[in-house]
Protein backbone atom coordinates (compact mmCIF):
# COMPACT_ATOMS: atom_id res chain seq x y z
CA UNK A 1 0.00 0.00 0.00
CA UNK A 2 2.30 2.37 0.87
CA UNK A 3 4.92 1.48 -2.44
CA UNK A 4 1.38 2.71 -4.25
CA UNK A 5 0.90 5.58 -2.24
CA UNK A 6 4.50 6.39 -2.58
CA UNK A 7 4.06 6.16 -6.50
CA UNK A 8 1.40 7.57 -7.08
CA UNK A 9 0.48 9.99 -4.48
CA UNK A 10 3.52 11.03 -2.55
CA UNK A 11 4.93 13.56 -5.44
CA UNK A 12 1.14 15.24 -5.48
CA UNK A 13 0.63 15.18 -1.87
CA UNK A 14 4.03 16.62 -0.87
CA UNK A 15 4.79 19.10 -3.62
CA UNK A 16 2.06 21.96 -4.07
CA UNK A 17 4.05 22.44 -7.55
CA UNK A 18 3.16 19.14 -8.78
CA UNK A 19 0.01 19.92 -7.43
CA UNK A 20 -0.37 22.75 -9.95
CA UNK A 21 1.25 21.04 -12.65
CA UNK A 22 -1.40 18.55 -12.82
CA UNK A 23 -4.22 20.99 -12.27
CA UNK A 24 -3.66 22.93 -14.85
CA UNK A 25 -3.42 19.84 -17.26
CA UNK A 26 -5.82 18.06 -16.26
CA UNK A 27 -8.21 21.49 -17.20
CA UNK A 28 -6.04 21.91 -19.86
CA UNK A 29 -6.74 18.03 -21.09
CA UNK A 30 -10.60 18.60 -20.21
CA UNK A 31 -10.72 21.79 -22.82
CA UNK A 32 -7.92 21.20 -25.62
CA UNK A 33 -8.75 17.32 -26.41
CA UNK A 34 -12.20 17.49 -27.32
CA UNK A 35 -10.81 20.99 -29.66
CA UNK A 36 -8.45 18.70 -31.06
CA UNK A 37 -11.37 15.83 -32.10
CA UNK A 38 -13.23 18.34 -34.20
CA UNK A 39 -9.47 19.78 -35.72
CA UNK A 40 -8.41 16.24 -36.68
CA UNK A 41 -12.06 15.47 -38.04
CA UNK A 42 -11.94 18.54 -40.07
CA UNK A 43 -8.91 17.64 -41.57
CA UNK A 44 -7.18 20.71 -39.86
CA UNK A 45 -4.37 18.70 -37.51
CA UNK A 46 -1.21 20.12 -38.98
CA UNK A 47 -3.19 23.23 -38.44
CA UNK A 48 -3.03 23.07 -35.11
CA UNK A 49 0.53 23.21 -34.84
CA UNK A 50 0.45 25.69 -37.48
CA UNK A 51 -1.02 27.65 -35.06
CA UNK A 52 1.11 27.11 -32.22
CA UNK A 53 3.96 28.79 -34.08
CA UNK A 54 2.04 31.80 -35.32
CA UNK A 55 1.04 32.58 -31.85
CA UNK A 56 5.22 32.94 -31.65
CA UNK A 57 5.38 36.82 -32.16
CA UNK A 58 2.71 38.00 -30.29
CA UNK A 59 3.54 36.08 -27.55
CA UNK A 60 7.44 37.55 -28.24
CA UNK A 61 6.31 41.02 -28.59
CA UNK A 62 4.60 40.54 -24.83
CA UNK A 63 8.09 39.20 -24.12
CA UNK A 64 10.18 41.74 -25.65
CA UNK A 65 8.13 44.77 -24.13
CA UNK A 66 7.62 42.95 -20.39
CA UNK A 67 9.83 39.83 -20.30
CA UNK A 68 8.29 36.22 -18.94
CA UNK A 69 5.08 37.83 -17.71
CA UNK A 70 2.23 35.99 -18.22
CA UNK A 71 -0.55 38.69 -19.12
CA UNK A 72 1.32 40.60 -21.63
CA UNK A 73 2.58 37.33 -23.66
CA UNK A 74 -0.86 35.58 -23.36
CA UNK A 75 -2.71 38.54 -24.78
CA UNK A 76 -0.10 39.03 -27.46
CA UNK A 77 -0.18 35.35 -28.33
CA UNK A 78 -3.97 35.51 -28.67
CA UNK A 79 -3.85 38.93 -31.19
CA UNK A 80 -1.06 37.08 -33.37
CA UNK A 81 -3.04 33.60 -33.33
CA UNK A 82 -6.80 35.51 -34.11
CA UNK A 83 -5.09 37.42 -36.52
CA UNK A 84 -4.03 34.55 -38.68
CA UNK A 85 -6.37 32.42 -37.70
CA UNK A 86 -9.10 35.57 -39.46
CA UNK A 87 -6.11 35.81 -42.18
CA UNK A 88 -5.76 32.11 -43.17
CA UNK A 89 -9.94 31.30 -42.88
CA UNK A 90 -10.50 34.21 -45.28
CA UNK A 91 -8.31 33.14 -47.55
CA UNK A 92 -9.20 30.18 -47.88
CA UNK A 93 -13.29 31.16 -47.78
CA UNK A 94 -13.07 33.67 -50.33
CA UNK A 95 -9.97 32.39 -53.08
CA UNK A 96 -9.94 29.03 -54.44
CA UNK A 97 -6.79 28.22 -52.00
CA UNK A 98 -7.93 25.32 -49.76
CA UNK A 99 -7.11 26.11 -45.91
CA UNK A 100 -3.79 23.83 -45.94
CA UNK A 101 -2.09 26.37 -47.94
CA UNK A 102 -3.47 29.66 -46.67
CA UNK A 103 -2.58 28.57 -42.84
CA UNK A 104 0.88 27.56 -43.98
CA UNK A 105 1.81 30.70 -45.28
CA UNK A 106 0.02 32.67 -42.65
CA UNK A 107 1.81 30.96 -40.00
CA UNK A 108 5.22 31.05 -41.61
CA UNK A 109 4.91 34.81 -42.32
CA UNK A 110 4.62 34.57 -38.41
CA UNK A 111 6.90 32.51 -36.79
CA UNK A 112 9.98 34.34 -38.91
CA UNK A 113 8.64 37.29 -37.51
CA UNK A 114 8.25 35.73 -34.02
CA UNK A 115 11.87 34.36 -34.12
CA UNK A 116 13.39 37.90 -35.25
CA UNK A 117 11.59 39.22 -32.42
CA UNK A 118 12.88 37.00 -29.73
CA UNK A 119 16.11 37.41 -31.22
CA UNK A 120 16.33 41.14 -30.19
CA UNK A 121 16.11 40.60 -26.70
CA UNK A 122 17.53 38.07 -24.49
CA UNK A 123 19.49 34.71 -25.50
CA UNK A 124 18.43 31.40 -26.58
CA UNK A 125 17.37 29.91 -23.61
CA UNK A 126 14.86 32.32 -22.95
CA UNK A 127 13.37 31.08 -26.74
CA UNK A 128 13.69 27.54 -25.45
CA UNK A 129 11.75 29.00 -22.37
CA UNK A 130 9.02 29.99 -24.76
CA UNK A 131 8.44 27.45 -26.88
CA UNK A 132 8.91 24.52 -24.22
CA UNK A 133 6.81 25.60 -21.55
CA UNK A 134 7.12 25.36 -17.70
CA UNK A 135 4.53 22.78 -16.54
CA UNK A 136 6.12 22.07 -13.67
CA UNK A 137 6.22 26.27 -12.93
CA UNK A 138 2.76 27.43 -12.95
CA UNK A 139 1.85 29.72 -10.72
CA UNK A 140 -1.37 30.73 -9.77
CA UNK A 141 -2.08 33.32 -12.28
CA UNK A 142 -1.76 30.94 -15.05
CA UNK A 143 -3.75 28.60 -13.48
CA UNK A 144 -6.73 31.00 -13.23
CA UNK A 145 -5.91 31.73 -17.05
CA UNK A 146 -6.54 27.87 -17.63
CA UNK A 147 -8.76 27.58 -15.63
CA UNK A 148 -10.87 30.36 -17.34
CA UNK A 149 -9.87 29.10 -20.82
CA UNK A 150 -11.64 25.81 -19.70
CA UNK A 151 -14.62 27.29 -19.14
CA UNK A 152 -14.83 29.47 -22.06
CA UNK A 153 -14.32 26.38 -24.51
CA UNK A 154 -16.34 23.98 -22.69
CA UNK A 155 -19.64 26.76 -22.78
CA UNK A 156 -19.03 27.66 -26.40
CA UNK A 157 -18.86 23.80 -27.27
CA UNK A 158 -22.25 23.41 -25.77
CA UNK A 159 -23.49 26.37 -27.21
CA UNK A 160 -21.99 25.42 -30.53
CA UNK A 161 -22.08 21.70 -30.83
CA UNK A 162 -24.79 20.90 -33.31
CA UNK A 163 -23.37 23.67 -35.49
CA UNK A 164 -19.70 22.40 -35.40
CA UNK A 165 -20.95 18.77 -35.86
CA UNK A 166 -23.21 19.79 -39.27
CA UNK A 167 -20.09 21.95 -40.28
CA UNK A 168 -17.94 19.23 -40.24
CA UNK A 169 -20.60 16.90 -41.54
CA UNK A 170 -22.18 18.38 -44.28
CA UNK A 171 -21.18 22.42 -44.75
CA UNK A 172 -23.70 22.75 -47.53
CA UNK A 173 -26.80 21.29 -45.96
CA UNK A 174 -25.84 23.86 -43.11
CA UNK A 175 -25.61 26.70 -45.44
CA UNK A 176 -28.72 25.68 -46.81
CA UNK A 177 -30.92 25.74 -43.55
CA UNK A 178 -28.66 28.24 -41.51
CA UNK A 179 -26.57 31.13 -41.51
CA UNK A 180 -23.87 29.76 -39.00
CA UNK A 181 -21.63 28.07 -40.69
CA UNK A 182 -18.81 30.98 -41.34
CA UNK A 183 -19.40 32.04 -38.01
CA UNK A 184 -19.33 28.66 -36.20
CA UNK A 185 -15.93 28.00 -38.13
CA UNK A 186 -14.25 31.23 -36.82
CA UNK A 187 -15.46 30.82 -33.11
CA UNK A 188 -13.59 27.29 -33.31
CA UNK A 189 -10.36 28.68 -34.71
CA UNK A 190 -10.81 30.79 -32.38
CA UNK A 191 -11.43 27.85 -29.18
CA UNK A 192 -7.82 26.67 -31.30
CA UNK A 193 -6.02 29.36 -30.56
CA UNK A 194 -7.58 30.07 -26.99
CA UNK A 195 -6.09 26.87 -25.99
CA UNK A 196 -2.90 26.58 -27.91
CA UNK A 197 -1.90 29.92 -25.48
CA UNK A 198 -3.58 28.23 -22.15
CA UNK A 199 -1.38 25.32 -23.24
CA UNK A 200 1.94 27.29 -24.28
CA UNK A 201 1.82 28.40 -20.49
CA UNK A 202 1.68 24.94 -19.43
CA UNK A 203 3.77 23.03 -21.70
CA UNK A 204 5.41 25.70 -24.35
CA UNK A 205 4.19 26.43 -27.70
CA UNK A 206 5.19 23.37 -29.26
CA UNK A 207 4.20 20.31 -26.81
CA UNK A 208 0.70 22.37 -26.28
CA UNK A 209 -0.59 20.84 -29.41
CA UNK A 210 0.51 17.68 -28.98
CA UNK A 211 -1.79 17.74 -25.58
CA UNK A 212 -4.58 18.63 -28.63
CA UNK A 213 -4.15 16.35 -31.09
CA UNK A 214 -2.68 12.79 -29.73
CA UNK A 215 -5.25 12.04 -27.40
CA UNK A 216 -8.04 12.77 -30.49
CA UNK A 217 -6.06 10.61 -32.89
CA UNK A 218 -5.42 7.82 -30.79
CA UNK A 219 -9.57 8.18 -29.64
CA UNK A 220 -10.25 7.82 -33.45
CA UNK A 221 -9.40 4.38 -33.29
CA UNK A 222 -12.10 3.37 -30.43
CA UNK A 223 -15.21 4.45 -32.01
CA UNK A 224 -17.46 5.70 -34.51
CA UNK A 225 -19.28 8.85 -32.61
CA UNK A 226 -18.28 11.99 -31.80
CA UNK A 227 -19.38 12.31 -28.43
CA UNK A 228 -17.29 8.95 -26.90
CA UNK A 229 -14.34 10.27 -29.01
CA UNK A 230 -14.45 13.39 -27.24
CA UNK A 231 -14.70 11.78 -23.95
CA UNK A 232 -12.37 9.54 -24.73
CA UNK A 233 -9.77 11.90 -25.68
CA UNK A 234 -10.15 13.69 -22.46
CA UNK A 235 -9.40 10.53 -20.50
CA UNK A 236 -6.76 10.11 -22.35
CA UNK A 237 -5.25 13.54 -22.18
CA UNK A 238 -5.90 13.37 -18.88
CA UNK A 239 -4.11 10.17 -18.23
CA UNK A 240 -1.01 11.51 -20.30
CA UNK A 241 -0.97 14.44 -18.14
CA UNK A 242 -1.20 12.24 -14.92
CA UNK A 243 1.48 9.37 -15.92
CA UNK A 244 4.01 11.91 -17.69
CA UNK A 245 3.82 14.23 -14.53
CA UNK A 246 4.64 10.85 -12.47
CA UNK A 247 7.39 9.67 -14.50
CA UNK A 248 8.64 12.91 -14.98
CA UNK A 249 8.84 12.91 -11.31
CA UNK A 250 10.41 9.81 -10.54
CA UNK A 251 13.14 9.42 -13.27
CA UNK A 252 14.17 13.19 -13.65
CA UNK A 253 12.70 13.62 -16.89
CA UNK A 254 11.61 16.99 -18.39
CA UNK A 255 7.42 17.19 -17.76
CA UNK A 256 6.30 18.80 -20.97
CA UNK A 257 7.76 15.67 -23.30
CA UNK A 258 7.00 13.14 -20.94
CA UNK A 259 3.08 13.92 -20.94
CA UNK A 260 3.41 14.33 -24.79
CA UNK A 261 5.28 11.05 -25.17
CA UNK A 262 3.11 8.80 -22.78
CA UNK A 263 0.18 10.45 -24.96
CA UNK A 264 1.81 9.37 -27.89
CA UNK A 265 2.47 5.86 -26.55
CA UNK A 266 -1.53 5.80 -26.00
CA UNK A 267 -1.73 6.76 -29.78
CA UNK A 268 0.78 4.05 -31.26
CA UNK A 269 -1.13 1.43 -28.80
CA UNK A 270 -4.63 2.92 -29.93
CA UNK A 271 -3.83 2.25 -33.72
CA UNK A 272 -2.13 -1.46 -33.16
CA UNK A 273 -4.96 -2.73 -30.86
CA UNK A 274 -8.29 0.00 -31.41
CA UNK A 275 -11.75 -1.74 -32.72
CA UNK A 276 -10.59 0.46 -35.74
CA UNK A 277 -6.80 -0.06 -35.57
CA UNK A 278 -4.85 -1.55 -38.01
CA UNK A 279 -4.88 -5.21 -36.25
CA UNK A 280 -9.02 -5.42 -36.02
CA UNK A 281 -9.11 -4.06 -39.83
CA UNK A 282 -6.01 -6.27 -41.41
CA UNK A 283 -7.21 -9.85 -39.41
CA UNK A 284 -9.15 -11.68 -41.33
CA UNK A 285 -11.94 -13.44 -39.33
CA UNK A 286 -12.06 -17.53 -40.00
CA UNK A 287 -15.91 -16.60 -40.00
CA UNK A 288 -18.23 -14.20 -41.42
CA UNK A 289 -22.12 -14.01 -41.13
CA UNK A 290 -24.89 -15.13 -43.46
CA UNK A 291 -25.96 -11.10 -43.73
CA UNK B 1 -51.85 29.52 -57.88
CA UNK B 2 -48.76 31.59 -56.44
CA UNK B 3 -45.49 31.39 -57.38
CA UNK B 4 -43.17 30.04 -54.68
CA UNK B 5 -39.91 31.38 -57.00
CA UNK B 6 -39.75 33.85 -59.58
CA UNK B 7 -37.17 34.42 -61.82
CA UNK B 8 -36.28 38.12 -63.47
CA UNK B 9 -34.29 38.50 -65.93
CA UNK B 10 -31.83 36.33 -63.70
CA UNK B 11 -28.02 35.32 -64.99
CA UNK B 12 -25.79 33.28 -62.80
CA UNK B 13 -22.64 32.12 -63.38
CA UNK B 14 -19.07 32.04 -62.46
CA UNK B 15 -16.09 34.97 -63.19
CA UNK B 16 -18.96 36.86 -65.82
CA UNK B 17 -19.68 34.07 -67.52
CA UNK B 18 -23.57 33.34 -67.59
CA UNK B 19 -23.91 29.74 -66.51
CA UNK B 20 -27.87 30.48 -66.90
CA UNK B 21 -28.24 33.28 -68.51
CA UNK B 22 -31.62 35.39 -68.35
CA UNK B 23 -34.04 33.60 -67.21
CA UNK B 24 -38.03 34.90 -66.90
CA UNK B 25 -40.60 32.94 -65.09
CA UNK B 26 -41.68 31.56 -62.18
CA UNK B 27 -42.30 28.41 -60.43
CA UNK B 28 -45.75 28.19 -58.83
CA UNK B 29 -46.67 26.96 -55.67
CA UNK B 30 -47.24 23.12 -55.52
CA UNK B 31 -45.70 21.98 -58.78
CA UNK B 32 -43.45 19.10 -59.69
CA UNK B 33 -40.67 20.09 -62.32
CA UNK B 34 -38.18 19.00 -64.13
CA UNK B 35 -35.25 20.75 -65.10
CA UNK B 36 -33.47 18.78 -67.82
CA UNK B 37 -30.54 19.71 -70.21
CA UNK B 38 -27.12 18.65 -71.45
CA UNK B 39 -23.84 18.43 -68.96
CA UNK B 40 -23.08 22.55 -68.39
CA UNK B 41 -26.42 23.72 -69.23
CA UNK B 42 -26.75 25.16 -65.80
CA UNK B 43 -29.38 22.82 -63.98
CA UNK B 44 -27.64 23.06 -60.75
CA UNK B 45 -26.32 26.81 -61.18
CA UNK B 46 -29.83 27.07 -61.02
CA UNK B 47 -30.59 25.47 -58.18
CA UNK B 48 -28.02 26.70 -56.30
CA UNK B 49 -29.19 30.34 -57.44
CA UNK B 50 -32.41 29.55 -55.73
CA UNK B 51 -31.17 28.14 -52.38
CA UNK B 52 -29.20 31.62 -52.33
CA UNK B 53 -25.22 30.10 -52.21
CA UNK B 54 -25.08 31.54 -55.73
CA UNK B 55 -25.45 35.42 -56.33
CA UNK B 56 -27.11 36.38 -59.52
CA UNK B 57 -24.75 38.10 -61.70
CA UNK B 58 -27.79 40.05 -62.37
CA UNK B 59 -31.38 40.52 -62.15
CA UNK B 60 -32.88 38.15 -59.07
CA UNK B 61 -34.17 35.34 -58.02
CA UNK B 62 -36.80 35.23 -55.25
CA UNK B 63 -37.91 33.19 -53.37
CA UNK B 64 -41.77 34.29 -51.49
CA UNK B 65 -41.34 34.83 -47.99
CA UNK B 66 -41.80 32.49 -45.28
CA UNK B 67 -41.05 29.56 -47.34
CA UNK B 68 -38.68 26.55 -45.93
CA UNK B 69 -35.82 24.75 -48.28
CA UNK B 70 -34.74 21.11 -48.24
CA UNK B 71 -32.04 21.06 -50.73
CA UNK B 72 -30.60 17.81 -51.95
CA UNK B 73 -26.96 19.27 -53.88
CA UNK B 74 -25.40 17.00 -56.66
CA UNK B 75 -21.83 17.09 -55.23
CA UNK B 76 -22.90 16.79 -51.49
CA UNK B 77 -20.30 18.12 -49.53
CA UNK B 78 -21.01 15.46 -47.03
CA UNK B 79 -17.76 13.81 -45.31
CA UNK B 80 -18.54 10.31 -45.22
CA UNK B 81 -16.11 9.74 -42.68
CA UNK B 82 -17.19 11.55 -39.60
CA UNK B 83 -17.72 9.75 -37.04
CA UNK B 84 -21.91 9.90 -37.24
CA UNK B 85 -24.52 7.11 -37.29
CA UNK B 86 -27.09 7.30 -40.26
CA UNK B 87 -29.79 8.53 -37.30
CA UNK B 88 -27.33 11.38 -36.69
CA UNK B 89 -27.49 12.29 -40.42
CA UNK B 90 -31.27 12.20 -40.81
CA UNK B 91 -31.44 14.67 -37.58
CA UNK B 92 -29.99 17.28 -39.01
CA UNK B 93 -32.88 17.60 -41.11
CA UNK B 94 -34.21 18.81 -37.48
CA UNK B 95 -32.72 21.81 -38.06
CA UNK B 96 -35.56 24.40 -39.52
CA UNK B 97 -37.48 23.10 -36.65
CA UNK B 98 -35.23 22.96 -33.26
CA UNK B 99 -32.32 24.97 -34.44
CA UNK B 100 -29.14 25.14 -32.64
CA UNK B 101 -30.37 24.63 -28.93
CA UNK B 102 -33.80 23.11 -29.36
CA UNK B 103 -33.85 19.89 -27.40
CA UNK B 104 -35.33 17.24 -29.86
CA UNK B 105 -37.79 15.68 -28.56
CA UNK B 106 -39.89 12.69 -28.97
CA UNK B 107 -41.63 13.33 -31.57
CA UNK B 108 -38.45 14.60 -33.58
CA UNK B 109 -37.20 11.23 -32.98
CA UNK B 110 -39.75 9.42 -34.14
CA UNK B 111 -40.60 11.77 -37.28
CA UNK B 112 -36.92 10.56 -37.95
CA UNK B 113 -37.57 6.74 -37.46
CA UNK B 114 -40.66 7.27 -39.99
CA UNK B 115 -38.58 8.81 -42.23
CA UNK B 116 -36.30 6.20 -41.98
CA UNK B 117 -38.96 3.75 -42.78
CA UNK B 118 -40.32 5.68 -46.20
CA UNK B 119 -36.78 5.31 -47.51
CA UNK B 120 -36.58 1.61 -46.55
CA UNK B 121 -33.95 1.74 -44.38
CA UNK B 122 -35.11 0.82 -40.89
CA UNK B 123 -32.41 -1.12 -38.91
CA UNK B 124 -30.04 1.53 -40.46
CA UNK B 125 -30.54 3.87 -37.65
CA UNK B 126 -26.72 3.10 -35.62
CA UNK B 127 -24.86 2.34 -39.03
CA UNK B 128 -21.59 4.41 -39.43
CA UNK B 129 -22.03 6.50 -42.35
CA UNK B 130 -18.89 5.26 -43.60
CA UNK B 131 -20.35 1.60 -43.95
CA UNK B 132 -23.21 2.78 -46.13
CA UNK B 133 -23.57 2.05 -50.18
CA UNK B 134 -23.91 4.96 -52.29
CA UNK B 135 -28.03 4.18 -53.08
CA UNK B 136 -27.96 3.92 -49.07
CA UNK B 137 -26.59 7.45 -48.69
CA UNK B 138 -28.55 8.70 -51.15
CA UNK B 139 -31.99 7.63 -49.53
CA UNK B 140 -30.86 8.56 -45.79
CA UNK B 141 -29.94 12.17 -47.44
CA UNK B 142 -34.11 11.64 -48.77
CA UNK B 143 -34.82 10.66 -45.47
CA UNK B 144 -33.16 13.99 -44.46
CA UNK B 145 -34.98 15.95 -46.81
CA UNK B 146 -38.00 14.46 -45.51
CA UNK B 147 -37.52 15.47 -41.91
CA UNK B 148 -36.78 18.85 -43.04
CA UNK B 149 -40.51 18.67 -43.86
CA UNK B 150 -39.80 22.03 -46.40
CA UNK B 151 -42.45 23.64 -48.69
CA UNK B 152 -39.48 23.70 -51.70
CA UNK B 153 -37.42 21.04 -52.08
CA UNK B 154 -34.84 20.78 -54.43
CA UNK B 155 -33.05 17.85 -55.56
CA UNK B 156 -30.00 17.87 -58.13
CA UNK B 157 -29.86 14.72 -60.25
CA UNK B 158 -30.78 12.67 -57.20
CA UNK B 159 -30.94 9.54 -59.06
CA UNK B 160 -27.51 9.36 -59.94
CA UNK B 161 -26.07 6.01 -59.26
CA UNK B 162 -29.13 4.55 -57.61
CA UNK B 163 -30.59 1.02 -58.90
CA UNK B 164 -34.06 1.08 -60.84
CA UNK B 165 -36.32 -0.24 -57.62
CA UNK B 166 -35.06 2.51 -55.62
CA UNK B 167 -35.48 5.31 -58.20
CA UNK B 168 -39.07 4.07 -58.23
CA UNK B 169 -39.18 4.25 -54.32
CA UNK B 170 -37.93 7.67 -54.65
CA UNK B 171 -40.54 8.84 -57.34
CA UNK B 172 -42.86 7.69 -55.11
CA UNK B 173 -41.66 9.63 -52.50
CA UNK B 174 -41.77 12.96 -55.19
CA UNK B 175 -45.48 12.13 -55.93
CA UNK B 176 -46.34 12.35 -52.15
CA UNK B 177 -44.29 15.63 -51.64
CA UNK B 178 -46.64 16.84 -54.83
CA UNK B 179 -49.74 15.63 -53.58
CA UNK B 180 -49.38 17.29 -50.14
CA UNK B 181 -49.04 20.51 -51.88
CA UNK B 182 -45.18 21.23 -51.42
CA UNK B 183 -43.10 22.72 -54.65
CA UNK B 184 -40.60 20.39 -55.66
CA UNK B 185 -38.23 20.89 -58.23
CA UNK B 186 -35.59 18.07 -59.80
CA UNK B 187 -33.01 18.12 -61.94
CA UNK B 188 -33.06 14.78 -64.18
CA UNK B 189 -31.50 12.88 -67.35
CA UNK B 190 -33.55 10.30 -68.16
CA UNK B 191 -35.92 11.82 -69.99
CA UNK B 192 -38.39 8.99 -70.42
CA UNK B 193 -38.43 9.31 -66.39
CA UNK B 194 -39.37 13.35 -66.66
CA UNK B 195 -42.26 12.51 -69.45
CA UNK B 196 -43.59 9.45 -67.11
CA UNK B 197 -43.44 11.46 -63.83
CA UNK B 198 -43.50 15.02 -63.96
CA UNK B 199 -46.08 17.46 -64.97
CA UNK B 200 -43.95 19.90 -65.93
CA UNK B 201 -40.19 20.41 -67.12
CA UNK B 202 -38.21 23.33 -67.82
CA UNK B 203 -35.58 22.15 -70.78
CA UNK B 204 -32.02 24.65 -70.43
CA UNK B 205 -29.03 25.17 -72.47
CA UNK B 206 -27.63 28.07 -70.26
CA UNK B 207 -30.81 29.92 -71.97
CA UNK B 208 -34.31 28.80 -71.15
CA UNK B 209 -35.17 26.77 -74.45
CA UNK B 210 -38.91 25.47 -73.53
CA UNK B 211 -40.52 25.48 -70.02
CA UNK B 212 -43.90 24.12 -69.28
CA UNK B 213 -45.78 20.76 -69.74
CA UNK B 214 -43.05 18.62 -69.98
CA UNK B 215 -44.35 16.17 -72.91
CA UNK B 216 -44.40 19.56 -74.89
CA UNK B 217 -41.21 20.81 -73.67
CA UNK B 218 -39.55 17.59 -74.62
CA UNK B 219 -40.38 17.88 -78.30
CA UNK B 220 -37.53 16.52 -81.00
CA UNK B 221 -37.41 20.29 -81.83
CA UNK B 222 -36.58 21.59 -78.41
CA UNK B 223 -34.43 19.02 -77.61
CA UNK B 224 -32.91 19.21 -80.67
CA UNK B 225 -32.48 23.36 -80.04
CA UNK B 226 -31.14 22.68 -76.78
CA UNK B 227 -28.27 20.66 -77.86
CA UNK B 228 -26.71 23.32 -80.26
CA UNK B 229 -25.59 24.94 -77.75
CA UNK B 230 -22.03 25.26 -77.15
CA UNK B 231 -20.57 24.55 -73.69
CA UNK B 232 -17.46 26.11 -72.96
CA UNK B 233 -17.01 29.22 -72.65
CA UNK B 234 -15.81 32.00 -74.71
CA UNK B 235 -13.11 34.41 -73.31
CA UNK B 236 -13.42 36.63 -76.63
CA UNK B 237 -17.32 36.39 -76.59
CA UNK B 238 -18.99 40.42 -76.70
CA UNK B 239 -20.67 41.51 -73.06
CA UNK B 240 -24.45 41.45 -73.13
CA UNK B 241 -26.34 43.83 -73.41
CA UNK B 242 -25.22 47.85 -73.06
CA UNK B 243 -22.36 46.86 -70.97
CA UNK B 244 -19.38 48.97 -70.20
CA UNK B 245 -15.91 48.85 -72.00
CA UNK B 246 -14.20 45.83 -70.72
CA UNK B 247 -12.48 46.03 -67.68
CA UNK B 248 -14.34 48.99 -65.88
CA UNK B 249 -14.95 46.65 -63.28
CA UNK B 250 -19.27 47.27 -63.73
CA UNK B 251 -21.67 44.09 -63.24
CA UNK B 252 -21.24 43.79 -67.15
CA UNK B 253 -21.56 39.17 -67.93
CA UNK B 254 -20.19 38.03 -71.58
CA UNK B 255 -22.69 36.98 -73.61
CA UNK B 256 -23.06 32.92 -74.23
CA UNK B 257 -22.80 31.93 -77.61
CA UNK B 258 -25.93 30.15 -77.84
CA UNK B 259 -27.89 31.91 -81.18
CA UNK B 260 -31.49 32.35 -80.78
CA UNK B 261 -32.70 33.40 -77.24
CA UNK B 262 -36.48 31.28 -77.68
CA UNK B 263 -37.70 31.31 -74.19
CA UNK B 264 -41.22 29.44 -73.87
Amino acid sequence: MSIVYDWLIAPFAEFGFMQRALGGAILLSISACPVGVFLMLRRMSLSGDAMAHAILPGAAVGFLFYGLELIPMTLGGLAAGVVVALGAGSVSRLTIQKEDASMAAFYLISLALGVLIVSLRGSNVDLMHVLFGTVLALNDEALTLIGTITVVTLVALAIFWRALVAECLDPLFLRSVSRLGPPVHFIFLGLVVLNLVGGFQALGTLLAVGLMMLPAAAARFWTTRVEPMCLLAVAIGIFSCLGGLLLSYHASLASGPSIILLAGVVYILSTLIGPRGILATRIRPSLHRTA
Amino acid sequence: MSDCVTFRNLTLGYHRHPAVHHLDGAIRKGSLTAVVGANGSGKSTLMKGIVGVLKPLSGSCAVKAGTSLAYLPQQSELDRSFPARVVDLVSLGLWPRRGLLGRHRAEDRKAVANALSAVGLEGFEKRPLDSLSGGQLQRSLFARVLVQDADLILLDEPFNAIDARTVMDLIALIGRWHGEGRTVVVVVHDLDLVREHFPEALLLAREPVAWGDARATLSPENLLRARRFHEAWDENSPWCGPGPAPGSGAEAHTSSTFGDRTAA
